[in-house]
């Protein structure tokens, strides 16, 4: 350490060398640190990407300067400019098998790319390498990694080895390993779902910072799903009473508190599983109770728990002893001097308030002082307590001092906050009409633009109904109210858009209501309006049709209409704006002038905003129009759904297509190539055909075939909410699919990809099934993303190589499969998630914990979905006794040499033994585990 | 959830940022700059001898709460959501800064800027994946110094990984 810091100083004093940082870096660093502006110091970055770009061009750079550059780039994107043409050489130095240059490039890549970038996919490959290692530091960093990288499509590749790391010995791995999946289970809670037990049995873990790290991800699970938790409730309070006990070793105290976190965390989950729950709000009230006792409230950690505590104490059914001690915490924290604790004492009365409300009237004296206090953040949280204690008795004072402080701040987005709790609060207190008008005004006139139009209708919606009650002459009082201010308020100079269309609509429809005001008062009024708002079209709109609905009155009632001359001049304005919208109205007015009163008062009755308008949705008036277009010879309508059907009927693909996400990447290996259709058997003996077909006697007639492939696509819908095992949904449909009962698999299909793609001969599907066989640096790359799970592959390929009909396949020698042949409701059980312990009776559940090395920790993987679809055209063909027997041989023939599974190549002969091995090791597995373990383990 | 931990200087300049929420992640570097920059404007403006909270929705979505620490010339930010406790945040800052002056004897701006993976190693072992994962800077130290002295060694002794199994299964 000292060494570093010597290092570190020498740098800052401008010596050369050192940990790899050289003088340039140092050169950078410090004109970035002297430059005057920001455009010296963009100036300074530019020229030193310049400088990076061509030095990155450069060949052969040796590696200790390409983690230098790499540290650069790091830097010159902090300051806010792109190195992204640097990111490739930090993907390329995570395949370092340097710690160091492996760490630095991980550090740079996490801080580069996020999850969608493109070069993601470069790295997983060298992520799972690297969560296979023997060093554990190397397996951190990969951790560290995942976290930062991983997206929901690469999850699938790396989960198992993560799974792994659960059961690793050092408890760092461990620790990270729990955040890892819990970072998968906040970004895709899908692909993990299966996997969810492993947090509660990490909660047993020996090491207390591993049980710490669990509480997060429990945390959110119980957040998500209380009533599955509840069992857990005397654990988290026992777990809690030992840590305030000090039963952990004295590392975890912190400021002579005993591991606070751990504490707040339990208490976070203890308020959730409390919530409204009587019974485990009495199992935890002990310990609550000690805890107020024992907190050190001179800390600010100890203060810490006790806020906690009072959060806790808040969300469940407190005793009222509880509830006693929680309101001393709280005035304990509003005497303080300290702005962080009023800030949580204001904070905790606010949550308090909701199940006593008297508690704050002791503390009123408090509450004013932190309204006045300088401090802007206890201000706010403030007079948040104060929307939350508002009733109809305080609403004035609360309402009138909010709308001050709104008036008063800059800040838009807090200001629109407050705006939206002085409406919410008026509208549900309002002590009367007028009060309402005016605060509505002052909240329009203030921060109009920031409120949400709905309120602005509310408010025109309200002024046109009334209070509800059937007082015509309260309503009517309460509209000349609302012109009068809005009369006084319009003279105002820029006023907020909202605002203008609230008052020319009120002026507009209420104007002239009473007779108090002349109709050419009120239109001189909204003429000045259209002139002076010029610019804003809506206001405009809102002021022709305020002036046409005048004089629309005007007429009805059978007065004389003079159009003043500058309502003229804007209509004749109008109609030539360049807006339609303005245009048609001032048409609308102008043809409206020339109408006689009967006409126009059925047009716009008086005060009939509130009517409701009867629409003929169906158009049942144009029946006779249609009749004759058709009649004449055009072509009948088609809705959209009936036409989407038709499509769909054509086209089983891309019924398909609506599950399977198209942007998904695939992980697995790809199928291997089928015969594009039946009736072109010809071509698919052209295809070469590695590997032996398993299933010669699934050959069928084609009319059968394509029902079944019908029934299990309606069965793959059906089941699809049903389970998600691995990530990839399409993954996830085929093997509910298959895990479905026989009868649905019959036939040939047992994958339900490759199903649809030989029912409907579309050009994709052959394209597909070419693409694979040309493609083996794919091939390869996602056979090396799905790690370990090497059976698995094999058996992704004896599924689609299964059933490949007819000839080309038929002709191999008939080596089969070993398939542990299952009866299929036994099977059927293989559809459950999470199998936790293993027990050596079931050979399959034996498997699982084969697919996840360890032998404790079996969450069910892909692998029995495959394996599923293997054994489910098995057991319903015809010859299942003949396949039986083979099985048996092929069974005996390759008694457990399981090293053969080491040696690589593209030997189907060999994948195949491999396949066979590893069910063999599915029945017998306790002697030949620990090999396989080791590997994975270090 | 822990969304982002930063440190600035006093005249606004990033010294470390490093976000954990999926959405600020996936912004572009401008964006996530205009948050640094906003984060500072907003402390920069704050009077002394008030709380070190703030509460801004405005810059990091609904319900973000942002804890501050001054020391000398560095500002050290948390921002957070509802599911941690603010006192609790504000001794993981002291957390941090303890084990930095552990690290550094005495840290200061400049031990920051020139051991930039160092300090992302130390943060990494305090907050992992937006979660506090280790309060303990005893340990984060020995963490740190594990892996120090580990990287010392590999300069020599090159590590080769293992081939293991994945890698046969795909061929």
């Amino acid at each position: 350490m000292e060494q570093l810091k010597t290092i570190g100083r020498e740098l800052a004093m401008g010596s050369q060398g050192g940990f790899g940082q050289s003088k340039e870096f140092l050169d950078l660093v410090k004109s970035i640190g002297e430059a005057r502006s920001k455009a010296e110091e963009d100036r300074i970055v530019l020229s030193e990407i310049d400088i990076l770009k061509r030095k990155l061009l450069e060949p052969d750079i040796p590696k200790r300067k390409m983690k230098e550059y790499i540290i650069r780039l790091v830097y010159i994107e902090m300051l806010g400019h792109d190195a992204s043409f640097g990111y490739i050489h930090a993907v390329k130095m995570t395949h370092d098998d340097n710690l160091l240059l492996k760490r630095t490039g991980y550090l740079a890549v996490t801080l580069f790319l996020n999850e969608d970038h493109d070069l993601i996919i470069l790295i997983v490959n060298t992520i799972q390498k690297d969560l296979r290692s023997d060093n554990y530091l190397v397996v951190c960093a990969a951790l560290n990694a995942i976290c930062r990288l991983i997206n929901e499509e690469t999850i699938p590749a790396v989960l198992p080895q993560v799974v792994d790391l659960l059961n690793h010995q050092k408890e760092a791995v461990r620790k990270k390993a729990i955040m890892a999946l819990h970072r998968f289970h906040r970004k895709s809670p899908s692909s993990v779902s299966h996997l969810i037990s492993n947090f509660r049995k990490r909660l047993c873990d020996n090491d207390p910072g591993v049980m710490g790290a669990t509480l997060c991800p429990l945390f959110d699970l119980i957040t998500e799903d209380v009533s599955s938790y509840k069992d857990l409730v005397s654990s988290f309070v026992s777990i809690l009473k030992q840590v305030t006990e000090r039963r952990l070793p004295k590392s975890y105290d912190y400021h002579q508190m005993p591991a606070p976190f751990i504490q707040i965390k339990l208490l976070k989950i203890l308020a959730l599983l409390g919530c409204g729950d009587k019974s485990a709000s009495e199992i935890m009230s002990m310990v609550l109770g000690d805890l107020f006792r024992k907190c050190d409230s001179s800390t600010n950690i100890g203060n810490a728990i006790l806020y906690e505590c009072i959060r806790c104490i808040s969300c469940i059914i407190p005793s009222p002893k509880l509830l006693e001690a929680a309101a001393d915490a709280i005035s304990k924290f509003l005497k303080s001097d300290s702005h962080n604790l009023k800030y949580m004492g204001i904070d905790g009365l606010g949550r308090l308030i909701k199940i006593s409300p008297d508690i704050a009237e002791q503390h009123q004296l408090a509450v004013i002082d932190c309204l006045e206090d300088p401090d802007d953040t206890l201000k706010r949280k403030t007079f948040e307590l104060l929307y939350k204690m508002t009733k109809s008795s305080n609403v004035e004072v609360i309402v009138d001092r909010m709308t001050d402080y709104m008036i008063s701040i800059n800040d838009n987005h807090y200001k629109t906050e407050i705006a939206s709790r002085c409406v919410e609060l008026a509208e549900q207190f309002a002590p009367s009409n007028q009060w309402f008008i005016q605060i509505m005004n002052k909240v329009f006139e203030h921060a109009g633009d920031l409120v949400n139009i709905k309120v602005a209708h509310n408010l025109m919606r309200l002024i046109a109904e009334g209070f509800g009650e059937d007082d015509d002459d309260a309503d009517s009082k309460l509209r000349l109210s609302a012109v009068e201010s809005h009369l006084q308020i319009m003279s105002e100079p820029k006023l907020p858009s909202l605002f203008l269309q609230v008052i020319s609509w009120v002026l507009g429809e209420y104007g002239t209501a009473d007779g108090k005001y002349s109709a050419s008062y009120i239109s001189g009024k909204l003429c000045d309006v259209a002139d002076a708002y010029s610019s804003d079209e809506t206001v405009k709109g809102y002021a022709v049709s305020a002036l046409m609905k005048i004089y629309a009155f005007e007429i009805a009632s059978g007065r004389k209409v003079d159009v003043l001359p500058e309502c003229q001049s804007l209509i004749e304005e109008l109609l030539a704006s360049h807006s339609t919208d303005l245009q048609q109205r001032a048409y609308e007015l102008q043809a409206l002038l020339a109408l006689d009163a009967r006409a126009v008062e059925s047009i716009l009755p008086l005060d009939a905003s509130c009517e409701d308008i009867e629409v003929d949705k169906d158009l049942s008036f144009l029946n006779g129009y249609i009749q004759q277009a058709i009649e004449s010879g055009a072509q009948p309508y088609i809705s959209e759904r009936e036409r989407s059907c038709m499509l769909e009927t054509t086209d089983y693909h891309s019924q398909d297509h609506h599950e399977v996400p198209s942007h998904a990447l695939r992980f697995e290996a790809y199928e291997r190539p089928k015969p594009s259709s039946l009736p072109t058997q010809a071509s698919t003996e052209l295809v070469p055909v590695p590997e032996p077909s398993y299933y010669s006697e699934a050959h069928q007639p084609i009319s059968t075939s394509s029902v079944s492939e019908r029934e299990s696509s309606e069965i793959k819908l059906r089941l699809d909410g049903v389970k998600q095992k691995w990530g990839r949904p399409s993954y996830q449909s085929s093997t509910s699919a298959s895990s479905t009962p026989p009868q649905a698999a019959n036939g040939t299909s047992s994958h339900p990809d490759v199903g649809v793609g030989s029912s409907s001969l579309k050009p994709r599907s052959s394209y597909e099934s070419k693409k694979p066989e040309i493609d083996p640096e794919k091939q390869r790359l996602a056979a090396s993303l799905f790690g370990g799970s090497s059976t698995s592959r094999s058996d992704r390929k004896s599924s689609s190589g299964g059933h490949k009909p007819a000839k080309g396949t038929a002709s191999k020698p008939p080596k089969e499969n070993p398939i542990p042949v299952q009866p299929p409701p036994d099977l059927l059980d293989f559809g459950e998630p999470t199998a936790t312990s293993v027990t050596a009776t079931d050979p399959f559940k034996e498997l699982e914990g084969l697919m996840d090395s360890s032998s404790q920790d079996g969450g069910s993987t892909d692998v029995m979905g495959v394996l599923y679809s293997d054994a489910a055209p098995v057991t319903t063909t015809t010859s299942v006794d003949s396949l039986l027997s083979e099985l048996s041989d092929s069974s005996k023939g390759n008694p457990g040499t399981y090293q053969s599974q080491t040696s690589k190549g593209p030997n189907s002969k060999e994948a195949l033994e491999k396949d066979a091995l590893v069910r063999q090791m599915g029945v017998n597995p306790t002697s030949q585990n620990p090999t396989l373990f080791k590997d994975l383990l270090g | 959830m822990i969304k982002a931990v930063m440190m600035m200087n006093t005249q606004g300049k990033p010294r470390l940022a490093k976000f954990y929420d999926f959405l600020v992640r996936c912004l572009p570097v401008e964006k996530q700059q205009e948050l640094i920059r906003g984060v500072f404007s907003v402390l920069s403006s704050r009077p002394e001898n008030v709380s070190n909270f703030l509460e801004i929705d405005s810059l990091f979505g609904p319900d973000s709460r942002l804890v501050y620490k001054h020391y000398a010339t560095l500002y050290f930010v948390l921002v957070f959501d509802g599911s941690e406790n603010e006192l609790a945040m504000l001794d993981l800052i002291q957390v941090l800064v303890e084990t930095l002056d552990k690290c550094f004897s005495n840290v200061c701006e400049l031990d920051i800027v020139f051991n930039y993976s160092k300090m992302h190693t130390v943060l990494d072992e305090i907050v992992f994946g937006g979660q506090v994962l280790e309060t303990r800077s005893d340990e984060v130290m020995k963490a740190v110094e594990e892996i120090s002295k580990s990287e010392a060694a590999s300069n020599s002794i090159s590590l080769v990984p293992k081939s293991v199994s994945g890698w046969r299964g795909g061929r």
